[in-house]
């Protein structure tokens, strides 16, 4: 990787940190739990780094393996995450 | 990365960002939900359609085992199991981020021969360190929240210096790793030593300091998606990640924040255990007044003013349903029922909220600790079910109290209290509670869920 590479990727690692904190400092805490499993939810997109490792090569390779593994378990995250927030914020209803 | 793929990712991110925003308006929260998992179904999609087709059918069947799993876990999980749930897919997500560096590392040094650089080594060994601590941490507060291993805090001799030590030989290890890129021992010693570093890490953390100890591992996944990242050059990742990373911190500071101690000192662990002794040393036992369940109902009959305080034990025993048939009961007969939560009540950040809502109790009667605290003094009752030290008022008045200077709920300013509890053992903090030898505080021993129903069955009957 090129110095120049690299500093572009730390300016967007910057600019997304900022924007997370601005976006999260106001949340009601009524809406904690669901915030948090939301966002363990986008954590899995390690997903889309598990795809590109399990693509290549051979099945004899442990590289191949490993990703494919890894994808599974960032499936699970990515889709059980985003279910049970959907779940929880489907009971939150204001006084009729 | 061709443009279109890039073009799909960047919406993504803003899916993402969009999402997430929406996420902290009630109103708004499903939809924002729904939009940030299309984002990552668009990133999926235009990650799907790079690989080769010999691999696609491998990774389909992994991604349908993956979502068959997390949504068998998802729609089946009790809402009071919330936490535990967050905790092990956090994990899952550690231990994919960590996969993904070792993937990446072992293709380019071991099978293709590549030499990598020193920043690409980087990123692989924050990718391995912070996804494995996330993993087995995760893991642990899981085993903790499930009551498999003690919820207590696990303290013992030189666990700081161990701790220290071993920091110290992961830092080494990854100076070695990098170094030495196309020696796997550092690498693999390195996967060793941050899954020690995650047990060792949360092993010392008390159950009620859990809902800090969540956020912050749920920062941590963040990161290691961001160190994935930058190991393959990938923007969004880097961007997805520091968005989790930075809310979760955000969280982590919020919750500290309402127990009024340092990250650092929660972090230490080992909360209570030393502290208890003190305090059993100085010998001011308490004397109580219990109170039957038919006593209970005349007092709720008489009050024309209900505040509820819940606390984890309502989740333990369930109770969320019986307690709005209680609400219920109550409010017809013209009573003003409101509910008082504390930041850290439950095991997660928001948990009591989500069990009420679950027994489909309207937001609007949940009000925060700072809106409501001036309102006790002039509320007839109020019922704690199982909460303690965050309606302790030993955190006002004791300033040789461990919990000394939290924020508490003043439920003690009340006409009268009732507390609802399993039996006389007192928090994790191992304190007693000066709560429950106050003059106005009556004790309701029992099952939460077994004494709430009898209560609203007398209540019935008092009509």
């Amino acid at each position: 990787m090129s110095l120049e590479t690299l500093l572009i990727l730390i300016y967007i690692l910057v600019l997304a940190s900022f924007l997370g904190f601005e976006l999260i400092n106001k949340v009601p805490p009524t809406l904690h739990t669901p915030l948090m499993s939301g966002s363990n939810a986008i954590s899995g997109i390690t997903i889309v780094g598990a795809i590109l490792a399990s693509h290549t090569l051979g099945y004899s390779q442990l590289s191949k393996w490993l990703g494919m593994t890894a994808l599974i378990l960032a499936t699970i995250n990515v889709v059980g995450g985003y279910a049970v927030t959907d779940r929880m914020l489907k009971m939150f209803k204001k006084k009729k | 990365m061709n443009t279109f793929i890039l073009t799909a990712y960047l919406l993504a991110s803003v899916l993402f960002i969009v999402g997430i925003k929406m996420l902290g308006r009630i109103k708004l929260a499903r939809k924002g939900n729904t939009l940030s998992a299309l984002g990552m179904f668009i990133a999926v999609l235009a990650t799907v359609i790079q690989v080769e087709s010999i691999s696609l059918i491998a990774i389909l069947i992994c991604i349908l085992i993956g979502s068959a799993i997390g949504l068998i876990i998802a729609l089946k999980v009790k809402m009071t199991k919330i936490p535990e749930m967050v905790a092990l897919f956090n994990g899952f997500g550690g231990l994919a981020s960590l996969g993904v560096a070792l993937s990446d590392y072992w293709l380019n040094t071991q099978e293709l021969h590549l030499k990598i650089d020193e920043i690409t080594g980087i990123s692989v060994a924050l990718g391995i360190f912070i996804g494995g601590l996330t993993f087995t941490g995760s893991l642990v507060a899981f085993l903790k929240l499930n009551g498999f291993i003690s919820g207590k805090a696990v303290v013992f001799k030189g666990q700081h210096l161990l701790n220290l030590l071993l920091l110290i030989m992961a830092l080494g290890l990854m100076i070695l790793g990098i170094m030495h890129i196309l020696t796997p021992t550092y690498m693999l010693a390195l996967v060793v030593a941050s899954l020690v570093i995650g047990i060792l890490v949360v092993i010392p953390i008390g159950g009620a300091d859990m809902p800090v100890v969540i956020s912050l591992l749920n920062s941590y996944s963040g990161m290691a998606a961001c160190a994935t990242g930058f190991i393959i050059g990938n923007y969004v990742l880097i961007v997805a990640g520091a968005l989790v990373g930075a809310s979760g911190l955000i969280l982590t500071q919020i919750m500290s924040k309402a127990m009024n101690r340092s990250l650092m000192n929660i972090l230490l662990g080992g909360f209570g255990q030393t502290s208890s002794s003190s305090s059993e040393a100085d010998g001011s036992e308490i004397t109580i007044k219990e109170v039957g369940v038919e006593e209970a109902a005349q007092i709720f009959d008489t009050a024309s003013s209900l505040i509820i305080t819940p606390g984890y034990g309502m989740a333990v025993a369930q109770a969320q349903h019986v307690i709005r048939e209680l609400m219920d009961i109550c409010e017809k007969k013209g009573v003003e029922v409101r509910f008082a939560i504390h930041p850290v009540a439950g095991r997660m950040p928001g948990h009591m909220n989500v069990l009420l809502a679950e027994a489909d109790i309207p937001y609007d009667k949940l009000v925060e600790m700072d809106k409501i605290n001036n309102d006790f003094a002039s509320t007839d009752l109020v019922f704690v079910v199982g909460a303690n030290d965050v309606v302790n008022p030993a955190a006002k008045n004791d300033s040789n109290s461990p919990i000394y200077g939290m924020p508490v709920l003043n439920v003690e300013e009340a006409q009268t209290v009732i507390v609802s509890k399993r039996s006389m053992n007192p928090g994790y903090s191992g304190i007693q509670n000066q709560l429950f030898g106050a003059d106005n505080c009556l004790m309701l021993f029992g099952d939460s869920k077994q004494t709430i129903t009898q209560l609203v069955s007398e209540l019935k009957e008092l009509e």
